[in-house]
């Protein structure tokens, strides 16, 4: 009886251990994954430097209001941004917001909208591996 | 035959009412989840279905922005704000497409569009957030 007593608590605590540390997990694995994409399509390795260079340097082709990411995003990254129209961002360091970059379609939707925007056309898949490398080690 | 009419009619009432009410909530969430990401989500009926109509129109250039969407989702959104637009006694052609240019709002906030323009904590008039604090408590996307 006791040593049944001892293996159910045991699965107990490993179920509890596994239930917490699952959604990080989870999360990691989903943004591993989109970023394993754009390095495929990259066909080259992916960058956290030339990610970091891309995402702070200055743009010229885009909106002369938004000649960079920071623009909205600031160099706080663990902050918060601030959109055009004044809405709080919520930050896009991986540390600060483990949701970051867990959801192909909505990391799509806004490379699509904010390389318009700073850069005037499309990133490549390598810019966006690189910008999301970089991120996800902030 | 009368009996069996009565009680069709009343449930096929209540299936288009729910497979309506069922496309109003996805159009409406879709709407609260995309339209506030920059901006705070307007209520849809300040602006008459046209307004509403020309902006899902030209989302990828959206006041200078880039806010396209995925045709689907924007096909729920416009069903969303047709069914929930304002209705205005006569809508000029074109229609308005900014709130803040709407007679009654300037009526309402005509003295603070100098100070909203001069304050960083502001900056636009289309921050009603800024002030009106109770609006859409919506994170942005």
């Amino acid at each position: 009886m006791k040593g049944r007593l001892a293996l159910v608590r045991t699965a107990v605590v490993l179920t509890l251990a596994f239930a917490l540390v699952t959604p990080s997990v989870a999360a990691a694995g989903a943004r591993s994954s989109i970023i394993a994409g754009f390095a495929a399509k990259a066909g080259k390795p992916l960058s956290a430097a030339r990610g970091k260079a891309f995402f702070t340097g200055k743009h010229t082709g885009g909106k002369p209001e938004t000649p960079t990411c920071l623009t909205c995003h600031t160099s706080n990254l663990r902050g918060m941004g601030k959109t055009r129209a004044g809405k709080a961002i919520k930050p896009m360091a991986v540390s600060a917001n483990p949701e970051r970059f867990t959801d192909p379609k909505k990391v799509a939707k806004w490379f699509r909208r904010n390389c318009k925007t700073v850069l005037g056309r499309e990133c490549t898949a390598q810019e966006k591996g690189d910008v999301l490398t970089w991120l996800a080690t902030q | 035959m009368k009996q069996i009419f009565k009680p069709a009619i009343a449930i096929a009432l209540m299936a288009f009412a729910a497979g309506g009410a069922q496309a109003a909530s996805t159009g409406a969430k879709a709407f609260q989840s995309e339209c506030s990401a920059c901006h705070m989500a307007f209520p849809p009926n300040l602006l008459p279905k046209q307004s509403w109509d020309q902006i899902l129109a030209t989302l990828d250039n959206h006041f200078g922005e880039d806010a396209s969407l995925d045709a689907s989702v924007v096909s729920d959104i416009r069903q969303y704000l047709d069914a929930n637009a304002g209705r205005f006694r006569s809508v000029p052609n074109p229609p308005p497409l900014r709130i803040t240019e709407l007679r009654w709002f300037r009526g309402e906030h005509g003295r603070m569009f100098k100070r909203a323009k001069a304050d960083p904590k502001i900056g636009t008039m289309s921050n009603c957030l800024a002030c009106h604090r109770g609006g859409a408590t919506q994170d942005n996307d």
